[in-house]
């Protein structure tokens, strides 16, 4: 169980522009989320939403001329303005796993390279050390004869193989938290299940903290203690992943739950959110980005920006959330 | 259920070609116009000459520029830019045929190859492999030491040095064409081959052939200007701008360069004009 | 995997080595009037020489008999006699075949240092050097070699007096003071194309998201660069590279001439102007040679740069 209170990473506030079509645009608002040591939170969002982005700006990955504000704390240090070796050392204890492997390998480099890069540069950690190590690793997540993965090419390798050779180089250098973007999208169903498996497993044995960003409220909710929920570029809840379903506090996180096609239910038709998912700057100001498509909007909704409430333990940006209380929920049975 | 197959526009619209030029934006447009002017030269040159470019006078021998002799005059005592305007034909010539040429083999050979696939697509391309080791110049330099200096001689062996170049271009968008649906919809609705090919294939294919002529007329134009300025190629009294630069280097040592750089900068602005061009074409295709 | 596509490249470059060779021996017949005639230029000759031309090229033979002894003596380094100097070709090649070579290994290497350091330059820094780099390369691109030839022997040979205009030099030092402008000279054109190659690898490189997987561990910049950017950029670059250092073999001839240099090139264009083609034939041989082995060069390099190399010819 997630053990003291002093988290890990602390986001407040974080609002990215980038520049979209000649002019700075917002893609994230006033996004703010704690993730304690050992702690998973989920991620969920649609494409546009910023989820991605959100990661990227933590690991200080966004692209050139991107206009950042509010604050990342890690370890109680401010990383949002670090450059040169402070940089370096706060990147060697997070790391970062990809959606699509076989375009986040270098493919002219063995895979032993690729794995002990890090190892090497970073920590010092002497080649053929470093090597034995990397071997290891991958006997736990699942591919053996390690020594002979080490000196193939990552072409020689299938997608979900890669997956694995990525989430055991990010725990080669025992970092404290990893930030894992859809690392299991770009699979197939199957190897899907086995790679979210395997990090569940590795994450839990090493005690990292995770962030967890997905697509699927299911899976969120599957491993990752709490789960926040974007929509266009704003946190609109934070849940305990385990009432996510049951008692949601925000119609868009119960709208995601209810579009997901059930094998225990017969339904007549696809309930599917009608209009399409916003991205910040797409999304109307001065009122709730969701009300467009919202079964349950009002004129309140339209009023300005919904604050984060309080409630049950969690979070919403609904401004009729104590109204709409538990009747949000959908039904598993019946 | 019926369903409707939308086919791609198959016949070009009026007007596409200027279009086209329009898109090529204003460095584009700038070059075309070079080579405009370049082509009316190559034309009438004769005509807009003001003077007998073939008249020696050795008298006048590299005498500069005077009223009414706006370049002056060269090695033998001939106007320079009656030269100029009267070789631009020579010089421009030979790169036409050149293009033609190649283009046309070129197209045919990679259409062909990428029509039949299998073991003809395989044989033509190992063919076309082969022939890349055969450098243009040398091939050119060759054919002359056969059949004696002169454009005719080099151009043929450009074109043939060429052509492997062309066809591995197009065989790659032709390929990519032939996979297209529409050419599936044309034969089940029982087109011919040659039919399919030449009048929709090709068609869809012209800007890249354009863009790839484009480029390969400057290649030519430098081969061919080389060649002559070697000597094999086009021949003294003959006016041509790579002769001519060969003609009057005795002049550059001397102190009198201007005939020799006059005729550079005439190859020199047309190449560019062309590589402009043709980069713009293939952005465009 | 590497053995079999570097195995077949090297198939296909000595079928090329092979129908060039035909080519050039053929050129005999596709000349007009007979074989005797071609090789001797259309100049008169006594019964005897024709005799001694009919057994040295075994006239009397079947056509392919014909074409397997000459090429068998030309692997064996006997490539005739020149009809102009009776001197054996082999000799004539020998003693001018070091300029040639020397003159497209200066321009190599000004390509390579010159061509590919603006490119790398220009590639990992955007902005106004980028900018300038794009013109100039632009510009280069489109100044053939002997009218660069003629701008240099202009600039720094008659006006400025830096470098002798003519001629091949006597000793190592005069002898780079006289091939400097040359090799200049054959490379401008080939410098704007390596250098835009280059800087598109370098750029495109940079945007790679295995890049991202490498600075998101905390890499630093200089091993950033060294090892996933150009690295990865290494493989394009050097096949440019190669391409074009291959190109310099024939165009090497145009700037021999303009320099009055004493190479394999100039020599060739003289014998074919003096119709020797025993001479053209043996030159032709040895610079297509030149030209497949530089083309076997950049296959190797390849197959040693990219991992995922497997059948077919190298991507263009």
């Amino acid at each position: 169980m997630p053990g003291s209170s002093q988290p890990l990473l602390d986001v407040s506030g974080l609002t990215v522009r980038l520049d979209v079509g000649g002019t700075k645009q917002a893609v994230l608002n006033d996004v703010s989320l704690v993730v304690r040591p050992g702690e998973a939170l989920g991620l969920v969002g649609e494409s546009g939403s910023g989820k991605s982005m959100t990661a990227r700006a933590i690991d200080r990955l966004l692209p050139r001329g991107a206009v950042v504000e509010g604050s990342i704390r890690f370890d109680d240090n401010e990383v949002s303005a670090l450059t040169g070796p402070p940089l370096r050392r706060f990147r060697s204890q997070v790391a970062m796993i990809f959606q699509d492997p076989r375009a986040h390998v270098n493919p002219v480099r063995r895979i032993g390279d690729f794995m002990t890069e890090a190892l090497r540069t970073n920590l010092g950690v002497a080649s053929d050390d470093a090597h034995e190590r990397a071997a290891q690793m991958l006997a736990q997540v699942g591919i053996d004869h390690g020594e002979k993965r080490l000196r193939q090419y990552p072409h020689e390798l299938s997608g979900g193989m890669l997956q694995r050779v990525m989430i055991a180089s990010a725990l080669l250098t025992k970092p404290r938290l990893l930030l894992a973007d859809e690392p299991t999208t770009a699979l197939d169903v199957t190897t899907q299940a086995e790679v979210m498996a395997i990090l569940d497993e590795l994450r839990r044995d090493f005690g990292l903290a995770m962030l967890f960003i997905t697509h699927d409220l299911e899976l969120a909710a599957a491993i990752c203690d709490r789960t926040a929920v974007m929509y266009a570029g704003r946190i609109v809840e934070y849940r305990d992943s385990a009432l996510l379903h049951s008692d949601p506090l925000h119609p868009y996180t119960a709208a995601l739950a209810a579009a997901r096609p059930d094998i225990d239910r017969t339904a007549h038709r696809l309930l599917a959110i009608p209009g399409r998912p916003l991205s910040a700057f797409e999304a109307p100001a001065g009122e709730c980005a969701f009300a467009a498509r919202c079964p349950h909007a009002r004129d309140e909704c339209r009023t300005g920006v919904p604050g984060l409430i309080e409630l049950d333990g969690g979070a919403t940006r609904c401004v009729r959330a104590v109204e709409l209380r538990g009747q949000l929920g959908v039904s598993r049975h019946g | 259920m019926t369903t409707a197959v939308a086919l791609p526009v198959l016949t070009a619209p009026r007007g596409r070609v200027l279009g086209r030029l329009k898109a090529t934006g204003p460095a584009g447009l700038i070059s075309a116009t070079v080579i405009g002017l370049a082509l009316i030269a190559a034309v009438f040159g004769p005509l807009l000459a003001p003077h007998d470019p073939n008249l020696p006078n050795l008298s006048l021998s590299f005498v500069g520029p005077t009223s009414g002799h706006l370049l002056g005059f060269d090695y033998v005592g001939r106007d320079v830019l009656s030269r100029l305007l009267v070789g631009a034909q020579s010089s421009l010539l030979g790169p036409l045929v050149v293009v033609a040429i190649s283009i046309t083999l070129g197209a045919v050979l990679a259409v062909t190859a990428a029509w039949r696939q299998g073991t003809f697509d395989t044989v033509v391309s190992a063919g076309l492999d082969i022939l890349f080791a055969f450098p243009g110049i040398l091939l050119a330099v060759l054919a002359t030491a056969v059949f004696g200096p002169g454009l005719t001689a080099a151009s043929l062996a450009l074109s043939v040095a060429y052509m492997p170049y062309v066809a591995r271009v197009l065989r790659g968008a032709a390929l990519r064409e032939r996979s297209q649906p529409y050419v599936a919809a044309l034969e089940v609705q029982g087109a011919s081959a040659p039919a399919i090919c030449l009048r929709h294939l090709i068609p869809n294919l012209s800007p890249l052939i354009v863009a790839q002529a484009t480029v390969t007329f400057g290649y030519a134009m430098v081969d061919l200007a080389a060649i002559s300025f070697l000597g094999l190629g086009v021949q003294p009294p003959t006016a041509n701008w790579g002769v001519m630069i060969s003609e009057n280097q005795t002049g550059i040592a001397q102190g009198y360069p201007l005939p020799a750089l006059a005729a550079s900068v005439c190859i020199v602005v047309v190449v560019v004009a062309i590589n402009i061009l043709g980069e713009r074409l293939f952005e465009q295709a | 995997m590497r053995l079999r596509f570097f195995g077949r490249r090297l198939a296909m470059l000595l079928a090329s080595l092979l129908v060039a060779s035909f080519v050039i021996f053929a050129a005999m017949y596709l000349a007009p009037g007979n074989p005797v005639a071609a090789l001797s230029g259309g100049r008169p000759l006594p019964p005897s020489s024709l005799r001694i031309l009919e057994a040295r090229y075994h006239l009397n033979d079947p056509f392919l008999t014909q074409y397997w002894y000459w090429l068998r003596n030309a692997l064996h380094g006997n490539l005739g006699v020149s009809i102009l100097l009776r001197e054996n070709v082999s000799t004539l090649i020998a003693s001018r075949m070091w300029t040639t070579a020397g003159l497209v290994l200066y321009a190599a290497l000004i390509i390579v240092v010159l061509g590919i350091g603006l490119g790398i330059v220009a590639g990992l820094r955007p902005g106004k050097l980028d900018t300038s780099a794009l013109v100039i390369t632009a510009v280069s691109a489109a100044i053939p070699a002997f009218v660069a030839a003629i701008a240099l022997i202009l600039v720094f040979a008659v006006k400025l007096g830096w470098f002798p205009a003519l001629g091949n030099g006597t000793d190592l030092v005069s002898n780079i003071k006289h091939f400097t402008l040359p090799a200049i000279a054959l490379a401008i054109s080939s410098l704007g194309i390596v250098a835009r190659v280059t800087r598109a690898s370098v750029r495109e490189e940079s945007g790679r998201e295995h890049v991202q997987t490498a600075i998101s561990r905390g890499i630093p910049t200089r091993q950033l660069i060294r090892r996933h950017i150009l690295r990865n950029a290494a493989i394009p670059i050097t096949t440019i590279s190669g391409i074009t250092i291959a190109s310099l073999i024939a165009v090497a001839a145009v700037v021999e001439t303009a320099f009055s240099l004493n190479g394999l090139g100039a020599y060739l264009v003289q014998a074919a102007g003096s119709k020797d083609l025993a001479v053209v034939q043996g030159i032709s041989l040895v610079l297509v040679l030149a030209f497949v082995v530089v083309n076997v060069l950049v296959d190797v390099m390849y197959a040693v740069l990219d991992p995922r190399v497997s059948l077919g010819s190298r991507a263009q």
